[in-house]
């Protein structure tokens, strides 16, 4: 299960990597991606109540992102973590959960 | 078993030295690893070392992962007062370890006795040497039970528990809450910071009020605090106190107990003698043993581990990493803290193992929700960004709710189910 969503994930990075974004960034994306699974589930794939956000468009992702860090959106938990990411990161991460299943 | 292990591990470390030399500008890919594969030794499966074993076979599929754990089942701290209060039972918050191996890692159930930080052997309990190319440590905390004179033999004799680590003592206080009479006062203590969980102590005294209210309303609560005022969530508890449970907590800030009585059911601070019908005295803590057999105890107390923040390796025991609680750095020492240590390291480590340079700049993230009653939670959420020479500074936008409300409180199972998912799924 997991070795599909490496190959996946690798190839959404190989795309990063060509785009600009170098070595680090790479795992940097992982990483941040990975401590939203904390909340949204294994993979981004909830459990519980919260929604999960494994396969959700890019501009979904950044849109809601966004509306959350200058707060036009309501929320909750998310209004408060949403305004520590760059943009930068919050576009890597919208194209990372787009590759998810 | 040990036999294998070893004979694989000599192949295994020479192969290190081929991926080390031969790799850095090849993607690390599980084919070409069948012959030189490094191998991660992980100690403790809770939040932080259940996460990193399972990360690490993510993010390095040539990756051999072991991990040594001494109890068959994790039972999760977090939510561990809502069974206090008796809103879950202890199954709920008990997972088993089965779905771990499916992601390659392999399960050794012992305890860890000794670690050669130069051989990179770990010695176990149960006599195996199991050699690592990095080794990661993740025991949660010690608890300090000689730091209260008469803790011991109290908690010995089954009359005062801690429940700090969740299992039999959270099930045990639950049954001494319910026997407990109507009227009865129950005695917790908090200790001086730095603990785990800072909200936990809080939390408790607001969901075991909660319990009282419904099942005992006369009975009443005194909260010894080590700390000056209340270390987490301050706006959030005392609103709880003050309109929920008005009448009920007794706060005692700056009273630490320094001895417990459990014949005479007494607890002894600096400026009181409280006696009450439960007593629950919550220790200091200090970084898990096993990271004192690695010399990782390394702070000026010799209490808490200090650590490179980027990778979480050691400051002064080269190729051991030490996540969660025993780590001293100014993020809250929480079981969603951990996974984030563990998510940073596992990064870290199948980068090094690849002969590549970890990212400089992690960020990591913490959710905390405590309950403040049967049906409502609030939180504290905060992003930490790692920058050289400062640490992780905590960026804007962060903080905590003023008051629960039911859709945290569903968000905070979601949480935890979530979490647990995440870690053992």
């Amino acid at each position: 299960m997991y070795n599909k969503k490496t190959t996946l994930a690798l190839a959404g990075f190989v795309g990063l990597a060509l785009s600009g974004i170098a070595g680090a960034a790479d795992m940097h994306t992982q990483v941040i991606a990975a401590t939203c699974m904390s909340c949204h589930g294994p993979g981004g794939n909830s459990v519980g109540a919260a929604p999960g956000i494994a396969g959700i468009s890019q501009d979904r992702f950044v849109k809601a992102m966004q509306g959350y860090k200058s707060g036009s959106r309501p929320g909750t938990v998310m209004l408060k973590l949403a305004a520590g990411y760059t943009d930068a990161e919050i576009e890597a991460m919208g194209a990372y959960f787009a590759t998810l299943k | 078993m040990t036999l294998n292990r070893r004979d694989f591990l000599k192949v295994s470390g020479a192969g290190v030295a081929i991926t080390l030399t031969g790799c850095s500008s090849q993607p690390s890919s599980g084919k070409s690893a069948s012959m030189a594969k490094p191998h991660v030794v992980v100690v403790g499966a809770g939040f932080g070392g259940a996460t990193c074993a399972k990360y690490i076979r993510q993010w390095g599929p040539n990756v051999d992962v072991t991990l040594i754990e001494p109890n068959d089942k994790f039972v999760s701290c977090p939510l561990s007062n809502w069974v206090l209060a008796g809103m879950k039972n202890l199954d709920f918050i008990t997972h088993g370890y089965d779905n771990l191996p499916k992601h390659g890692i392999k399960m050794v159930k012992d305890y860890v006795t000794g670690i050669d930080v130069e051989k990179r052997v770990v010695t176990t309990k149960g006599g195996a040497k199991i050699s690592y190319d990095r080794l990661v440590l993740a025991p949660g905390v010690e608890i300090l039970a000689d730091s209260v004179k008469g803790f011991k033999e109290a908690e010995a004799a089954g009359k005062v528990v801690h429940a700090w680590k969740a299992g039999p003592q959270t099930a045990l206080l639950r049954k001494q809450l319910e026997a407990m009479p109507d009227g009865g006062t129950f005695v917790m203590s908090v200790p001086t910071a730095p603990y785990r969980c800072p909200p936990g102590p809080y939390e408790r005294a607001c969901l075991v009020a909660s319990y009282f209210k419904q099942a005992k309303p006369k009975s009443k609560i005194i909260l010894l605090d080590g700390n000056p005022d209340v270390a987490s969530k301050p706006a959030l508890f005392k609103g709880a106190w003050s309109e929920l449970y008005a009448g009920m907590i007794d706060y005692r800030p700056n009273n630490a107990p320094f001895a417990v009585d459990g014949n005479t059911m007494t607890v002894s601070t600096e400026f009181d003698q409280v006696k009450g019908d439960v007593l629950n005295v919550v220790p200091k803590q200090r970084a898990g043993e096993v990271c004192d057999l690695a010399g990782a105890r390394n702070d000026s107390n010799k209490a808490w581990c200090t650590v490179n923040l980027a990778t979480f390796e050691s400051t002064t025991a080269p190729n051991v990493h030490i996540l969660g609680d025993s780590v001293l750095s100014n993020l809250p020492k929480s079981g969603h803290m951990a996974t984030n240590h563990a998510k940073v390291c596992a990064a870290a480590i199948v980068e090094l193992l690849a002969g590549r340079q970890p990212d400089p700049m992690p960020v990591v993230a913490n959710t905390c929700y405590s309950a403040v009653s049967d049906s409502t939670a609030g939180y504290v959420a905060n992003v930490f960004r790692f920058e050289a020479g400062k640490g992780y500074v905590t960026q804007p936008g962060g903080g905590a709710t003023p008051k629960g409300d039911e859709l945290n409180f569903t968000y905070a199972e979601s949480w935890a189910q979530n979490i647990w998912a995440d870690m053992l799924s």
